[in-house]
């Protein structure tokens, strides 16, 4: 008889080290924001929105904004994109959901790193920062609805 | 190929932690020994400005200069008077666009390019027909990523002034048919320009077997120093060219109100050249005579079939162009099921393998690809069939890293599909 929790353990372990085998550039989160990226869509009417290009790569993302009593209600992302910019965008728009205009627009190039948790060279910069160029776009001046 | 990569000091690094396995040739190819010690020697030994001064050091640097002009002339098959030093391939296009575009092209003119032209091929064409009111035509690639030549005729006429055109694609690595081109362009009166700028470190070019009147190539991507580009124009047509950029050196007797021009090809070469890099680049240009050409383009052929074979063998892998290694250089573009350009360059770069991932500068080719951007890897003399292996264990890793989680269901992938 094979035990059902003894087959879900080692299920588990052997997951477990094939995860600890990936590159440190792609850690499991990232992953699955690229794969399974939240806030995903558009909205039919949004109070804001933008779209930028990545020009050296021609990744876009777009982002709109649900704006109530200067907050936002709800967001929503679509685009294409390398794993670093999806996931970034992603991770940005689980940051805004609920926050004031104002917090919104404090946020940094700096906070985006911090989210990512992953050294970002030069090179791949631009991919880490798209969703926040079309945040800053979107909200930076503050929409007048 | 034997004894070529020690000529390489680059080759000995290491990029994170890994022996450099450089696959990106097509941007720029690595100096050998010959080249950097010809620039060194250059500017400790005979550093002085040319044409002008009469002293030893003067003249010394204007024999080398000239000499670099000969050699060059030799290697495709011109004379040294046909030969203009640019800055690289894309200022030879633009003078090209500019001295000779300008004077000829009327309204309503055509120009004739095709879909796999570079920016650089494609962008100074653009302005031109902005400037003159000449209109555009682009020659359409079939699936394999070759010219329509069925289509070609259509394309040409007595309104076709210039057929700018790309000898070899920096993205699908196809050897385009330029000696059947020209033919057909010239019944029609037109000028041939030919962007070479892919094709001169990898296949033997002669211009007069190609018969085009104008062919542009860059020192850097043939193992030369950066920053020296060639203009090779037919004797008569740079004759009747005026110059586009004026100054000293390009001039014969200049007055308060008025200046002429010293003959051609100088008359192109207003101001001080990068004469270390051309003299340099002369060198090069001996290096590669001495290979010689032919051994040059069979090894990387052996190389290229290697890389068709072992990218082929990649599941999930779509590869862009010509399927096999005739007509083909050693530049292969894909696509890779799921995973980013940008991600399996930086993957890649992690093992010490660099390529190529965007849109190589050549936008609307991307577009009639249906893809935003591929990764491509480029070879050049000094690959080797095991750096070629370690890039095709290097995408299988990334694949797995990659693996789509058990989390996730099929629909969800494809939203990034659009």
């Amino acid at each position: 008889m094979i035990d059902g929790r003894l087959v879900a353990y080692l299920a588990y372990l052997a997951y477990f080290t094939y995860l600890a085998m990936n590159d440190d550039l792609y850690k499991e989160e990232i992953l699955e924001h690229y794969w399974d990226p939240h806030n995903h869509g558009v909205l039919e009417h949004p109070d804001a929105t933008a779209e930028e290009l990545n020009v050296l790569c021609g990744d876009t993302i777009r982002m709109d904004f649900a704006i109530a009593n200067g907050k936002i209600m709800d967001v929503r992302f679509q685009g294409e994109g390398c794993a670093i910019s999806k996931a970034a965008a992603s991770m940005l728009t689980d940051v805004l959901k609920g926050k004031d205009l104002q917090q919104a627009q404090a946020i940094t190039q700096k906070d985006i790193f911090n989210l990512l948790k992953i050294p970002i060279s030069p090179a791949r910069t631009k991919c880490a920062l798209l969703g926040f160029e079309v945040m800053k776009k979107a909200l930076c001046p503050p929409p007048t609805k | 190929m034997q004894n070529i990569r020690p000529q390489f000091p680059i080759l000995k690094r290491k990029i994170n932690g890994k022996p450099l396995v450089y696959l990106d040739n097509a941007a720029t190819t690595q100096k050998p020994k010959v080249t950097i010690d010809a620039l060194t020697k250059y500017y400790t030994t005979n550093n002085a400005n040319v044409h002008r001064g009469i002293h030893t050091l003067s003249e010394e640097a204007t024999t080398q200069y000239e000499h670099s002009r000969k050699t060059i002339s030799q290697f495709i098959g011109a004379i040294p008077k046909e030969i203009v030093f640019t800055r690289g391939t894309t200022e030879s296009i633009n003078l090209v666009a500019r001295a000779l575009g300008d004077a000829v092209v009327k309204p309503r003119d055509e120009i004739l390019v095709t879909q796999m032209e570079h920016h650089s091929n494609l962008v100074p064409w653009q302005q031109l027909c902005r400037r003159t009111g000449a209109i555009l035509k682009v020659l359409p690639i079939t699936d394999e990523g070759r010219w329509d030549m069925e289509q070609l005729g259509r394309f040409l006429s007595s309104k076709t002034k210039i057929v700018a055109v790309s000898h070899c694609s920096n993205v699908l690595g196809s050897i385009n048919p330029i000696t059947a081109t020209t033919r057909a362009a010239h019944s029609h009166g037109a000028v041939v320009v030919v962007d070479g700028a892919q094709a001169v470190a990898h296949i033997p070019v002669n211009v007069r077997v190609l018969d085009c009147d104008f062919y542009a190539f860059s020192s850097h991507k043939m193992y030369g120093p950066t920053g020296v580009g060639v203009l090779y124009g037919k004797q008569e047509l740079l004759e009747r060219m005026e110059p586009v950029q004026y100054g000293g050196d390009m001039v014969n007797a200049v007055e308060w109100f008025s200046a002429t021009w010293n003959d051609s090809p100088w008359k192109f070469e207003a101001g001080t050249q990068d004469i270390g890099g051309i003299i340099a680049f002369g060198k090069t240009v001996e290096w590669i005579q001495k290979i010689g050409m032919d051994t040059i383009e069979s090894a990387e052929r052996t190389l290229t079939l290697h890389l068709l074979e072992r990218l082929n063998s990649i599941s999930g892998l779509t590869l862009q162009g010509p399927n096999s290694t005739i007509n083909r250089i050693g530049v292969a573009s894909w696509s890779l099921e799921n995973i980013h350009p940008h991600d399996i360059a930086t993957i890649l770069n992690d093992r010490g393998i660099a390529i190529r991932s965007g849109h190589h500068c050549a936008m609307p080719l991307m577009t009639r690809l249906g893809v935003s951007a591929t990764s491509r890897a480029s070879l050049a003399v000094y690959n080797t069939k095991k750096e070629i292996d370690e890039l095709a264990h290097a995408l299988d890793h990334a694949l797995k890293i990659f693996k789509p989680r058990v989390t996730v269901d099929v629909p969800k992938r494809n939203l990034w599909q659009h």
